[in-house]
């Protein structure tokens, strides 16, 4: 197989890299992050929807194509298949493809291709084939969209065998989290809290990529409580830490960073200490990640409890109207009511 | 085809006549019969096959129908849980395949047998899929065969964005006969209904991505009849998206090759993609499973029987003076190896080990995976006599250290 790549015109735009700690939103970390992806490995794409010139709606990929071009960074036709069914084939050509998906809510007419072919056909193929494909998804609501634009579909991803599920919660986590994931052999579903895109944080540029895609973090030391987060809400766990901390009540804080593996590891070792575990997400409860970790939680760490895992997290609803989707949401005031109710058992 | 020979009703009629089963246009070689007919576009694309050649052909067809019918016995006896044959489809199968060069890639469907055999695929490797032992069997690099697709249709963007890599490296359009890759993806009647089929062509038509769609309208996908799946010849869509397309008659294997060899030129060259609609019959049922006399006639089979691919050819040859006797007896001698090798191989193929399903499950270490499988391993172990779970464990386990299967008799 050849490595060359004839029919890619060259770069038609250079332009300095970006260097040193800066202080930058958590679109424009993922944003150097693909740069970097890309400017790494040749056989790196990216594909998506208005991608592009436009720099995709929430303008993550802005100034790519200008500076990779238009065969590495590719605007596809509209169709979610296609785009991830080709960059499946390209795979088994060699090329990694960074698929973008605009919204959560348009994964669904891929689901078939990323469930039956690219979740399975390293195993089907005894290995033979590896599919480095990542998938980026902007996840999750509050930003006062119109219906299928606010959802958050990731444990439909991570009940899948074959797909590693990651989901960022900081800027740096983003810039380090998407080259890893473009690295990485497997498929990786990388979802991204888009109501977090525009919060700043301080991202290290030169910073080796290698925390790895397997393991939960604890971001917030504390002794009473275990709140587990991951993606959008823990910003929210924070901040409950925050206001507990002010009212004498000490919150641990555990961003599972990964859904596909979960580390059951870092959260149990966490509720051994506090004995009270609550777990926090957008995505309904119902068969949800809260569901997986309090079962896991209530197998390992039964004897250590104080009281019963406790769930916040989206209804058995359609995803709400936008007028009233922070009453559907898991706000600060719904996670310290659940704290409250586990400190009270 | 004529339409009192097959046909019941006035739809059937009107889809004989000008719909998805009209004979019209279809590109013919050799005539039912196996009589030469000219035609003077694809003529010269067969100019250079010799009396060798057309006997490879012919060779591969009966090999593949041999496969066919021991496979089909071999379930018959709870060898296999399944098997889909491709009897009948053997002309446009071995007619495509032998027009495909080693770097060419093929996405096959789960019924192209022939094919495989075409890309050395040893067919035996084939049934390890059908007898529940492997979800693939072969290794689709060393071949330039990927493993058989299951759900419909949804190899035509893999085919498609293998051949965006394939332009993406400049394997296209140098002039390098060595070096110029086509991509083939194959696929029935019933998958043109897919979406992903129709994403497959925007994809393959907006890229000129160089790979051909090869349709094998065997007009049936399972119990549905291609007028089940569009009012007009499938290869009429393809324009619509910007592709080419030609019909060609599936069971002349002259014809087969010769469009095939044209859609690879063209890809090969730069051209950019090509449909093909090669117009053949299911024999047999869609699988061991099937029972097509549920929904169709015994008359359209022996109809179509008349115009078997196999008899096509040798009627050909056999007018050319081109069958010895020698090489007949050669080639029975040849499926009656193939036959006793398949049953053997087959029948000797062992269950994979239980932890085996834990294995490439994923490329990287994933805690939840080895979790999991250390817990099986330990559980598995837990029994006595350590055989839990081989298949041989019966009743009459102890139980003292450890522990004894209490479902003795499912295993």
């Amino acid at each position: 197989m050849s490595t060359t790549t004839a029919a890619a015109p060259a770069a038609v735009e250079s332009r300095p890299e970006p260097t040193g700690v800066q202080r930058l939103t958590f679109a424009k970390a993922i944003t150097l992050g693909l740069r970097r992806a890309l400017a790494d490995d040749p056989r790196v794409l990216l594909m998506g929807e208005d991608i592009g010139k436009l720099g995709g709606v929430f303008r993550v990929t802005d100034g790519l194509q200008a500076e990779f071009g238009a065969q590495r960074v590719v605007d596809t036709p509209l169709a979610e298949s296609g785009i991830v069914g080709t960059a499946i084939g390209l795979a088994m050509r060699g090329y990694r493809s960074v698929c973008e998906i605009q919204f959560d809510g348009f994964i669904f007419p891929a689901y078939d291709q990323i469930t039956t072919q690219l979740a399975k056909m390293h195993y089907r193929s005894h290995g033979r084939l590896t599919l480095p494909v990542v998938i980026r998804v902007p996840y999750g609501g509050g930003i006062g969209a119109v219906e299928h634009h606010s959802e958050s579909p990731e444990v439909l991803f991570a009940h899948t065998a074959g797909l590693r599920v990651v989901t960022p919660s900081s800027p740096a986590q983003a810039y380090a989290m998407i080259q890893e994931a473009v690295r990485s052999p497997d498929p990786v579903l990388f979802f991204e809290p888009k109501g977090r895109y525009w919060e700043k944080g301080e991202v290290d540029l030169d910073a080796p990529a290698a925390n790895g895609l397997d393991g939960a973090r604890v971001v917030r030391p504390g002794t009473d409580i275990t709140v587990v987060a991951y993606g959008p809400t823990v910003q929210t766990a924070l901040k409950a830490a925050d206001t507990a901390a002010s009212e004498g009540t000490s919150i641990e804080v555990v961003d599972l960073r990964t859904l596909s593996p979960l580390d059951t590891a870092t959260v149990a070792e966490s509720v051994r200490k506090t004995g009270r575990c609550v777990v926090v997400h957008e995505a309904p409860v119902l068969y949800g990640t809260g569901a997986e970790v309090a079962a896991r939680v209530s197998e390992e760490c039964f004897f250590h409890l104080e009281a019963p895992v406790l769930r916040v997290g989206g209804f058995h609803t359609p995803y709400p109207v936008a007028k009233i989707e922070h009453d559907y949401l898991p706000s600060l005031d719904r996670v310290l009511d659940a704290v409250d109710r586990s400190l009270a058992f | 085809m004529s339409s009192n020979d097959t046909t019941e009703t006035a739809a059937d009629v009107a889809a004989a006549a000008s719909g998805p089963l009209t004979t019209d246009g279809l590109v013919q070689l050799l005539t039912p019969e196996g009589r030469r007919v000219s035609h003077p576009a694809y003529d010269h694309l067969v100019a250079h096959l010799d009396a060798d050649a057309l006997r490879a052909m012919y060779r591969d067809m009966v090999i593949v129908r041999r496969f066919d019918t021991e496979a089909t016995a071999l379930q018959r006896q709870g060898e296999l849980a399944l098997f889909a044959q491709a009897l009948g489809q053997e002309g446009a199968q071995i007619g495509s395949g032998h027009a495909l060069l080693p770097q060419d890639h093929v996405f096959p469907s789960y019924r192209e047998h022939g094919v495989a055999h075409t890309r050395g695929v040893d067919l035996a490797d084939v049934l390890r899929l059908f007898r529940g032992i492997d979800h693939g069997g072969w290794d689709p690099v060393a071949h330039g065969f990927h493993l058989y697709t299951l759900v419909i249709g949804s190899h035509t963007l893999h085919a498609t964005g293998y051949a965006m890599g394939v332009q993406r490296d400049g394997a296209v359009g140098t002039g390098d006969p060595t070096r110029d890759t086509a991509v083939v993806a194959y696929f029935g009647d019933g998958a043109t209904s897919q979406g992903d089929v129709s994403e497959a062509l925007v994809f393959a038509a907006v890229n000129e991505a160089p790979v051909v769609f090869f349709c094998q309208n065997n007009q049936w996908a399972i119990s549905e009849p291609t007028t089940n799946q569009s009012t007009v010849p499938l290869a009429d869509r393809a324009p619509g998206f910007g592709i080419p397309s030609v019909r060609v008659d599936g069971n002349d294997v002259l014809a087969s090759y010769a469009v095939t060899q044209e859609a690879l030129q063209r890809a090969r060259s730069g051209g950019g993609p090509t449909f093909i609609e090669a117009f053949t019959y299911r024999m047999g049922a869609h699988t061991t499973s099937d029972d097509p006399s549920r929904y169709r006639s015994a008359e359209q089979e022996d109809y179509w029987r008349r115009r078997d691919p196999i008899d096509r050819l040798r009627a050909y040859l056999e007018s050319l003076g081109e069958l010895p006797t020698s090489f007949l007896d050669q080639l029975d001698a040849e499926a009656d190896d193939l036959g006793e090798r398949i049953r053997t191989t087959v029948r000797a193929m062992g269950r994979p080990s239980p932890a085996s399903m834990f294995e490439h499950v994923y490329a990287t270490p994933h805690s939840v995976v080895d979790a999991e499988r250390a817990w099986f391993e330990g559980y598995e172990s837990s029994f006595l006599d350590g055989k839990h779970g081989d298949g041989r464990h019966g009743e009459g386990a102890h139980h003292a250290a450890g522990q004894q299967t209490r479902d003795g008799s499912h295993r």
